[in-house]
């Protein structure tokens, strides 16, 4: 029942937010996903380590093929619900101070998308999976295209047609697995043994759709377009919680379904995370468009994530779980910090700014606290995934964890630069007449704060909460 | 439990009061901001001086966790705190220095704008310092050595509004990140071969041999790397010169007395695993050596006041490593610990002087300040004495410690230690002739406002003068038959790896002192020649040509990276973005597109738009199929 | 071959027969550019498919067979409807039924 309720709550909001007057929009989608929120923190109170009771929702659907609509919450999924409900309350309230037009039909989008996603994370069966999957693609593509910048149409569409082609491939092996298997239950999937070459098969199928989402170097080129093009909610949305869609997917339909494939292209995959550790991390580097900049060094934090994934140690998988969280909150913050600005001085170009500090303190604050998080400093809550995900990495190969290690030095040129160029110095023209946070604004700030000084000093929960399934996974993707 | 919070308020304390000030930053007074953030740090004083006393009288060594940070399968890492004789030593003086340093720039600061700023930084900053020399594991060590570097970029950078402290401050963070990345893996090293980072149980480890002797040589030589960074030695140096954009206690505080000694401390506690490295440790002395001598030539050449003080800490932290190089743990935490004092003072001495002449740092525009600022003449001059070597100030017993241990092991050493001690004594006696010597040199507006600086700065000033004139007797040589305090002391936890000290014999080591303080006084002597008698000054900088002119510009080491390595990394960055990214990788995408949309003009030919074609094409079509179904069947 | 008699008939004869309307439809719809000749021939096509079911229908005793042609003449009469209708309303906007007219869609 939990796992329903989870699952219809958001789209309930999405249709009231429809229904109700333009004037209480903001305020319904608000309610709405705090109301998902609670219920997913209650959900997590009342949550025991391997019992089931109660997060499992199954219905026959189809009977041949043999699919049933059935949703499954287990620690990894229910980390994902959390990320998921906790972030959309703080993206809705992001919005709080913006202009925009129709934003009937932008919340209703945010909260279908947070439907979608949730149920992406609880899926249990592979197609329910696919729908949710290409589910999440459909309010994302509105959002990034009508509510983002003049030329967001021509970059969302490319970014759509990326998505597209990889989620087909997805299909493609789905459908074989399906066939095989008898079924396109979780379960059934997961005590599968296939052959190699049809290991193989469905490994690409799944790997090009996860990899573009998240995305794997070279598979990126859609993001930092449209990460600038979207409005900054929409960025929230992709990068924070879509990409974690693949990270999942990696973790729960791709591990523990061809452990000989995976343990054929692990040194590639390992290889192609540790170059987009590099290359994003460089190429931020010499960027000036602040959105760009964030879109890069996501871009680098993310292939840290899928090199440790592919090292299928604990280690590795534990601290995926634990960055992922972290890095879905720091960037929305980033983010958010980024929106702040544009709303204020219209522009994010970096170059033009400078002297903010002064004129507005406590948004310094926050954007400092979220540029030490996002150079992984000690007892911010970046640092103790970064460390595992390296320290298996290392484990793997001493080599690359050095190289991916350089993300530690050039983490800290971008963001410091881009600290520097917008916060320090003296105000110009253009950062004359910046005032300081309005008071939701601070709301939006503070629970992103608070998580990043929290699981910074003590992630515990999150390692309690997925290691018995990444223990789970790492013996079924073990040959 | 109660004794337990009472420890965990030494680092408690510093950290509430960072976040009170920080907090209430512009709801309390300086005033008040300022004796907050003095009493946080003289509160965690009096509690390690306690602790100091108890260990003193033969008490045993506090260690408690907690709290678990995370565990993952069999690694654990969790928070505890260590209070065993080493960590005390250095929270002592961080605390003391720290304390003193506080007072200092309640005076200093007075009126700066972001006062009760500058105190909440200089809390945090003793909250990471003590928490690096507390924790009881590597990690928690990290934690403490990031942080004192987040804290050092807050400080250098503290005056935001100039780009160019700001840069300066993102140089030594970055430089220094260069070095955490050694750190971190030496710690993997260390993790993954002893199964846990907590020290006491790496060293049994290593003493039940987890670790081969290759795998002890790269985790020794990759913490090293980090030291490296942190305490500024070669090639990650050129942060800490730059550094002194800061407010000057702050040179005193973090990039003199604590902050940069943080890498002799991690190697002094790593010894169970330098002591198996001997290769490495070789290694350490041959480039705190080098670091010691290149210091020290630049620094000859700096008419900076600041500048020259930073450039003889790197030389002095060199010198250390030199100790920790000829496996003298204790000796260089004795050096750590006189350096510590005299550096400071001499830091604090500057900013007393610049305070006077109007911020001046240039010492070519200095002259004569003896007349006018005696108290911070005397205890300029006392540290000057102490850095030198000259007896009985304690810089001699130490830096004469080490060049003993030095020689002991390899003359050459002990030869270049020697040279670079007596360049030592030559500059800061130049620094002292030109400043405080002589005429002034200043313009005459300036000249009427010189003034001794106000009681609280002239106190800190004393109380360390004293401190460096007597630190000496916590580490008396051998020869004179006297305890030597400090080793007996840490003897309980160093014994067990310090390499064989056999004891020279008494005429070798009168020998040595005799050519160590010899040196110095014949270094001290050119320099009255050069700057009292002769009366020279530093010529203008351009005027500047062949050696000088080069050790001046500091080797162009600065250029070098700039070139080497800054240069080609932007050039790279743009060339990933515009090149690689855009045409390459965006391009074969784009190109998958443009593919399709070319084979779909193609195909799309065979759509004439005419029924008729469409009909006949359709029987064709079904004609062929049905033959095809025929002729198969 | 095993030849059955019809009402009189061989069924072969049924077979030529509808070949042959078949045929015609088949020529009409290829050569005519009048849509309301090429729609004739198409509902002489469907007609020579129905006689060939119902002789065959007739042949084996099965009446699935005729059931179905029922089904094919109503679906014929409702594509009839809706193919005149589309023939009246191109008639309106062209003043002609000759389908070369209709090239909007080319490719």
């Amino acid at each position: 029942m939990t796992a329903i309720i989870l699952l219809i709550l958001p789209f309930l909001g999405a249709l009231l937010t429809l229904l109700l007057s333009n004037k209480i929009t903001k305020q319904i989608a608000l309610g709405a996903s705090i109301l998902t929120f609670l219920y997913s923190i209650y959900t997590y109170f009342h949550f025991v380590q391997g019992s089931a009771a109660g997060l499992i929702f199954s219905t026959p659907w189809l009977e041949v093929p043999n699919i049933s609509f059935s949703l499954e919450i287990d620690g990894l999924s229910l980390l994902m619900l959390l990320l998921t409900n906790i972030l959309t309350p703080i993206i809705i309230l992001s919005g709080a101070g913006s202009t925009q037009k129709n934003i009937k039909a932008l919340y209703t989008l945010i909260l279908v998308m947070q439907g979608a996603l949730n149920g992406v994370f609880m899926a249990a069966d592979a197609l329910i999976f696919y729908i949710f999957w290409e589910m999440v693609l459909i309010p994302i593509y509105f959002i990034a295209a009508l509510w983002g910048t003049d030329y967001s149409r021509e970059i969302t569409f490319k970014f759509f047609v990326y998505a597209l082609v990889g989620s087909l491939f997805m299909l493609i092996s789905v459908i074989v697995l399906t066939l095989v298997a008898g079924s396109s239950s979780v379960h059934d999937i997961h005590s599968l043994s296939l052959t190699n070459w049809s290991q193989t098969l469905i490994f690409f199928g799944f790997f090009l759709a996860f990899a573009i989402k998240i995305p794997i170097v070279p598979l990126h080129t859609w993001q930092a377009d449209t990460y600038t093009a979207a409005p900054t909610q929409g960025t929230m949305l992709l990068s924070s919680l879509m990409l974690k869609m693949g990270l999942y997917g990696f973790i729960r339909w791709l591990l523990p379904v061809v452990p000989f494939a995976i343990a054929q292209y692990t040194p590639i995959i390992i290889t192609l995370g540790v170059i987009g550790v590099v290359y994003g991390a460089w190429i931020a580097i010499q960027q000036n468009n602040f959105k760009r900049l964030l879109a890069y060094s996501s871009l680098g934090h993310v292939g840290l994530i899928v090199a440790g994934i592919f090292t299928i140690t604990s280690m590795g998988l534990i601290g995926a779980s634990v960055q992922m969280i972290a890095h879905g909150v720091n960037v929305v913050g980033l983010f958010f910090a980024a929106e702040i600005v544009l709303r204020r001085t219209g522009t994010i170009d970096i170059s033009a700014l400078g002297g903010i500090r002064e004129k507005a303190p406590w948004f310094s604050t926050y954007l400092f606290i979220l540029v030490l998080a996002g150079l992984s400093l000690p007892l911010t809550n970046a640092f103790v995934g970064e460390f595992m995900l390296l320290f298996s990495v290392w484990q793997y190969n001493a080599a690359l964890a050095v190289l991916a290690g350089t993300t530690v030095i050039l983490a800290a040129v971008y963001l410091l630069r881009m600290f520097q160029r917008t916060l320090l110095g003296n105000s110009n023209t253009v950062t004359q007449e910046f005032h300081d946070l309005t008071l939701s604004e601070h709301l939006t700030f503070i629970p992103i704060i608070f998580m990043v000084l929290f699981f910074g000093v003590y992630p515990m929960p999150i390692i309690r909460l997925v290691e018995p399934v990444i223990n789970q996974i790492i013996q079924l993707a073990s040959i | 439990m109660a004794a337990e919070s009472l420890y965990t308020a030494i680092i408690g304390l510093p950290l509430l009061g960072f976040l009170i000030i920080g907090f209430l930053k512009n709801k309390i007074s300086d005033n008040i901001a300022g004796i907050l953030a003095s009493t946080m740090v003289l509160i965690p004083f009096l509690i390690v001086s306690s602790v100091f006393f108890s260990l003193v009288n033969g008490g045993s060594a506090i260690h408690y966790y907690l709290l678990n940070w995370f565990t993952v399968g069999h690694y654990s890492v969790d928070y505890g705190i260590q209070l065993d004789r080493l960590s005390v030593v250095m929270s002592l003086f961080i605390t003391g220095v720290g304390f003193l340093i506080h007072l200092y720039s309640v005076s200093y600061m007075k009126g700066d704008k972001n006062f009760s700023t500058y105190f909440s930084y200089l809390n945090l900053f003793i909250f990471f310092m003590l928490v690096l020399v507390l924790s009881d594991n590597y990690l928690g060590m990290y934690i403490g050595w990031e942080g004192v570097g987040l804290c050092s970029y807050f400080l250098i950078g503290f005056w935001y509004k100039n780009n160019e402290y700001s840069n300066a401050g993102k140089k030594a963070f970055v430089m220094n990140r260069v070095g955490d990345l050694g750190f971190m893996v030496g710690m993997f090293y260390v993790f993954y071969y002893t199964g846990s980072l907590e020290f006491v149980k790496v060293e049994q480890a290593i003493g039940m041999g987890a670790m081969t002797p290759i795998v002890l040589m790269i985790a020794a030589s990759m913490l090293f790397v980090g030291a490296t960074g942190k305490s500024a030695q070669i090639p990650l140096f050129t942060w800490l010169p730059d550094a002194m954009a800061g407010p000057t206690p702050v040179s005193a505080l973090i990039h003199a007395a604590t902050m940069v000694t943080a890498g002799i401390y991690m190697v002094i506690r790593s010894n169970f695993l330098y002591s198996l490295a001997p290769e490495v440790l070789n290694v350490v002395g041959i480039i705190g050596v080098a670091s010691a001598l290149y210091a020290a030539i630049v620094g000859m050449t700096q008419n900076d006041i600041k500048k020259v003080l930073a450039y003889s800490t790197v030389s002095q932290l060199g010198l250390m490593f030199l100790a920790l190089g000829v496996g003298a743990y204790v000796t260089a935490l004795f050096h750590v610990l006189t350096h510590a004092f005299f550096k400071a003072l001499l830091f604090l001495g500057a900013g007393s002087v610049m305070h006077a002449v109007g911020g001046e740092q240039d010492i070519r525009k200095m002259g004569g300040l003896r007349k006018y600022m005696p108290i911070t003449f005397a205890t300029f001059l006392i540290a000057s004495l102490a850095i030198s070597g000259i007896p009985p100030f304690s810089g001699f017993f130490s830096k004469d410690e080490i060049l003993a241990q030095a020689f002991q092991q390899n003359t050459l050493l002990w030869v270049l230690g020697l040279v670079a001690s007596m360049m030592t004594a030559f500059y800061m006696f130049r620094l002292v002739f030109l400043t405080f010597y002589g005429d002034y040199r200043g313009n005459d507006d300036s000249k009427q406002k010189i003034h001794e600086s106000p009681k609280l700065m002239t106190i800190p000033l004393v109380v360390l003068a004293i401190l460096a004139t007597v630190a000496g007797t916590l580490g008396l040589p051998h020869v004179l038959n006297m305890p030597h305090l400090l080793n007996d002391f840490l003897s309980p936890i160093l014994a067990s790896s310090a390499r064989p000290q056999g004891h020279l014999e008494a005429s070798t080591e009168f020998m040595l002192m005799g050519i160590a303080t010899g040196g110095a006084l014949v270094s001290i002597a050119i320099a009255y020649m050069m700057y009292i008698s002769k009366k020279r000054v530093p010529d203008e900088d351009a005027n500047y040509s062949g050696l000088t002119k080069v050790a001046y510009h500091k080797f162009y080491i600065d250029e070098l990276y700039n070139a080497v390595i800054v240069r080609p990394m932007q050039w790279c960055s743009e060339f990933f973005h515009k090149v690689i990214d855009k045409v390459v990788v965006d391009g074969i995408v784009n190109m998958t597109g443009k593919a399709s949309l070319l084979a779909s003009d193609i195909v799309r030919t065979s759509q004439t738009g005419y029924t008729a074609f469409y009909i006949l094409a359709m029987v064709l079509s079904a004609c062929f199929i049905l033959g095809y179904f025929f002729i198969g069947s | 071959m095993n030849i059955e008699i019809i009402s009189g008939v061989s069924v072969q004869a049924y077979i030529w027969l509808s070949l042959i309307l078949f045929a015609i439809g088949v020529f009409g719809v290829l050569s005519r550019k009048n849509a309301i000749v090429i729609f004739m021939s198409v509902e002489l096509m469907l007609n020579a498919a129905n006689l060939l079911l119902v002789a065959f229908s007739k042949m084996y005793a099965d009446t699935s067979a005729q059931v179905f042609v029922m089904f094919t003449m109503a679906v014929a009469a409702a594509e009839v409807a809706v193919g005149l209708a589309i023939l009246v309303l191109m008639y309106r906007n062209t003043k002609t039924v000759n389908i070369d007219v209709l090239s909007k869609i080319k490719g």
